[in-house]
Formats: structure tokens, sequence, C-alpha cells
């Protein structure tokens, strides 16, 4: 039998098996996260590893908005004064008659007996950045299920919805904005109630509504709010403005575009909305009758 | 071609991996700047480009499991497809392992030729990867940060080799 000499160099697996061997291990962890979503604890812990550096990154970005605070103009301060003064002033005679429309409120809901709104509980967020992934949009904010922020929390602004939460870390979160191009609200026309899904298009500043009839009555500025029939989003947040309308009826639906009232991409302080809705349960399916009581005719 | 060959056979100390190590860490800190608007198009990706560097200058030295590693951070970091940025930065390796005696030929100028396809293989890869899991193709911008990455190649590969150059008077401390 002939012996081969051994190698002077003991150099391992060659390039090509080591690169097969660490593809096939992406793929599978890649299968594993898209389609089966099996890596939840995986995700958790490499996410505490990484945690110091987004914290030592975002770092010298809050320390240039600190040092530019601190020289601000008097004249800024003064004009920014006067115009919270006269905002609160503008603020104060509404506010004051809101305990009296609340007491009014609860009891023309308890005549009504319908269930209470829920007061939604907020907790305030700093974003870090942006997620650097052209695909979506997403960006990344300094709390996490340490302070109770759990995936699915809608997240907003001082002027309306920002997004949603879509993975909460232990002290950071993802929050997935509504310009991206999965994200859909259900809003409602304000001015007259009617029902739609709005849609991210994957741009800043764009969203569209989707599935609406060409005949719908929507015009240019309409403001949408959330509908809050998800259970997800409390109703009445302002989500965004309509401007334009398309109706072409070539087509089954109209093309209606909406810019977003919050600052989605402004990425500044956010608020997290908490606090689960109890909702009435799920209605019985369609093939199984319902058990409603018969009324008795007399 | 004989500057280049002058360049190539400098004498540089051999590298820490202490320093590879500081390297890579930077490179992921600088890749989670808060970037924000234009700027996250243009924006190169510095992990990329320093495994690219240490591949290509020691092959021997990162191998891929640390890429590979450095990949799944990433991909939490941004929230993206687990795996997406591990894939890339493995094929990125292989390429730089496989192609180095070609690439050291030449001097960190020329290299951007050579770096320029590989960056954009990355890529490529990561963008095959999204729209298999069912994203729309964002563009021809999305293409222009490696674009951005190779211009950044020389300055990179002066500022690594730092360490490694000897000092010009051995007798002064």
């Amino acid at each position: 039998m002939e012996h081969q000499p051994p190698p002077f160099f003991k150099t391992g697996p060659t390039p090509l098996a080591r690169l097969l061997i660490f593809t096939a291990l992406s793929v599978t962890v890649l299968v594993a996260d898209a389609r089966f979503n099996y890596l939840p604890t995986l995700r958790q812990v490499v996410a505490v590893m990484v945690y110091p550096l987004q914290r030592i990154a975002s770092a010298p970005a809050g320390i240039v908005r600190r040092v530019g605070e601190f020289f601000v103009t008097q004249s800024s301060l003064r004009a920014d004064n006067a115009r919270l003064r006269e905002e609160s002033l503008a603020n104060a005679s509404a506010l004051q008659q809101i305990p009296a429309l609340q007491a009014e409120n609860r009891q023309l809901r308890d005549l009504l007996a319908v269930r209470e709104r829920l007061e939604v509980r907020v907790v305030a967020a700093e974003t870090l950045y942006a997620a650097h992934d052209p695909f979506s949009r997403k960006i990344v904010v300094d709390k996490g299920s340490q302070q109770g922020i759990r995936a699915g929390q809608p997240v907003i602004d001082q002027s309306g919805v920002i997004g949603q939460v879509t993975r909460a870390y232990p002290w950071l979160s993802e929050v997935t904005l509504i310009t991206d191009k999965g994200q859909l609200v259900p809003v409602q026309n304000l001015r007259n109630g009617l029902r739609a899904v709005l849609a991210g298009t994957g741009n800043d500043g764009t969203l569209e509504l989707r599935f609406v009839p060409l005949n719908a009555d929507y015009q240019n500025g309409d403001r949408l709010v959330t509908s809050g029939i998800d259970g997800v989003y409390p109703p009445g947040l302002p989500v965004a403005q309509v401007s334009n309308v398309i109706r072409n009826a070539a087509q089954p639906f109209a093309r209606i575009a909406g810019t977003p009232l919050a600052g989605v991409a402004s990425y500044a302080h956010v608020l997290i909305v908490q606090g689960q809705r109890d909702l009435p349960p799920r209605p019985p399916d369609e093939d199984q009758p319902a058990r409603t009581r018969k009324p008795r005719k007399n | 071609m004989i500057e280049a060959r002058a360049l190539r056979h400098e004498i540089l100390l051999p590298v820490k991996p202490g320093f590879i190590a500081f390297t890579l860490i930077a490179a992921l800190l600088l890749n989670l700047l808060p970037w924000s608007g234009d700027w996250l198009w243009v924006k190169p990706d510095f992990v990329a480009l320093v495994v690219l560097y240490w591949c290509v200058e020691q092959p021997r030295r990162l191998g891929f499991a640390v890429p590979w590693l450095l990949g799944l951070l990433m991909d939490v970091a941004d929230g993206t497809l687990f795996g997406q940025h591990a894939l890339s930065y493995t094929i990125l390796a292989y390429a730089g392992i496989v192609l180095h005696r070609r690439v050291q030929m030449f001097n960190m100028r020329q290299q951007v030729l050579h770096v320029v396809p590989l960056l954009l293989l990355a890529q490529a890869v990561a963008l095959l990867v999204r729209l298999v899991a069912g994203a729309d193709f964002p563009g021809l911008a999305y293409f222009a940060a490696s674009l951005t990455g190779a211009a950044l190649w020389p300055v990179m590969g002066h500022v690594l080799k730092l360490p490694q150059r000897p000092r010009l008077d051995p007798d002064q401390v």
C-alpha cells in the first residue's frame, strides 16, 4: 500500500468545502426564520450581544444633539415660548371641558350599555437609528420588553400614527413604519366615516388606500384616522391625509394616495401605546348555527 | 507596474489578532451609526469591506465563522431576514480567500476594480434572498453602496496597514 507523505501545513477543509458548509448553514437559518419562524430565541440572544454596540454607535448623535440644544439662541427660545403660551391658551378652554365631557360620555355610554373606550397608556421612547434595509421601513427605538413593550403595540408621535412594534428585544424594539410595504392600518375617513385599509408603498411619504370602489366619496384633503376595528390601533388616531385621488373607469378600484400626518421619516421621540383592549369574543363561524335567543312571539 | 511591485514588496510587521478584532468591531459601529435619509442609500457596508480586506490580505486569519457570525449580528441590528447578511458575508469571504493571490498583485487603487464586482456580488446575494422572500426590487440605487464602498477601499487599505508599517528609523524610540 502506498503511503502519502503527511502534509506540511494543516489547512483544514478547502475553502470550497467551508463555503458550502456555511452556505448550507445560512440557508437553513434563513428558511427556519422566514418560513417557519423558528428562531425567536436565537434572535433574542444575538440581540443582547449586539445591544452594547447599538448604544455606543448611537451615543455620538445624542451628544451632538444635546450640544446643539445647549447653544440655542435666545430669540428662538423666546419665539418657542410665545408659541407654546399661545397654544396652551388655545388648548386650555378645550381641556377645561374634558372632565365634563368625559363624565357625560360615561353616563351616555352607561345608558347605551356600551363598553368603555380604553384609556391609552403611552411609553415615550427615543429613536436610535433607522434600520439600514432598502427593502423595508423600520426604526429601532430604545425601549424593549423590559419596559413592557410587546410586539404588536402601535407607535405614535405628537401628530399621528407612525407604525407598529414588530419585534421586542430586551432593551430595544423594532418599529415597522406605516410606509413599509407590508404594513396595513385600518382607517376611517373623518369626514364621512367610510372605512378602508391604508397600506404603505415602501416610499417615505406615500401611502395608498386599497380596494376602494370607484364611486367612494374621497376628496383631496380628507383626514384618515384609525378605525379601531382591528383591535390593534386605538380608534381615532390621525394617520394620513388624502393627497391624490385618481378614478379610472377601466380599473376596478380607485387609486387614492395619502401622505402620513406623523413625522414618519423624521426619527425623533415616539410614544408606544400600551394596554390591550378587551375585545368582544370572536363571532362564531358561518357554518355553525349561531346560538342566539330567538325573540319569543306572544 | 514597478510602483505596484514596490508597494507589494514592502516589508510589513505581522498583524495582531487583536487589531483584526478591533477593526471588525469598528466596522460594526460604523454600520450602526444613525444614518438617515439619502445617506442610507450611499452608506457602504463597512463590515463587508473590512471582511473582504482581511480575507484578501490575511486569507488564513479570518476563516468563515467570523464573517458568518458578524452577518448574524447585522441581521438582528437591521431587522432583516435572519441569515441574509450571514450568507452574503460568507460568499464574500470565499471570494476574497480564493482570489487573494490575484488581487494582491495590484496596488490598492488598482484593487478597486476587483473589489467592485465582489461587493456587487455580495449585494446581489442579499437581493436574491429578499426577492425570494417576497420583497420588491428597490431600484438600481440599491447598488450604489457597493460603488461608494469600493471608492473607500484605497483609503481603508492605507489606514488598516498603518499599524503594520515599521518605524522609519528603528533606533528612534
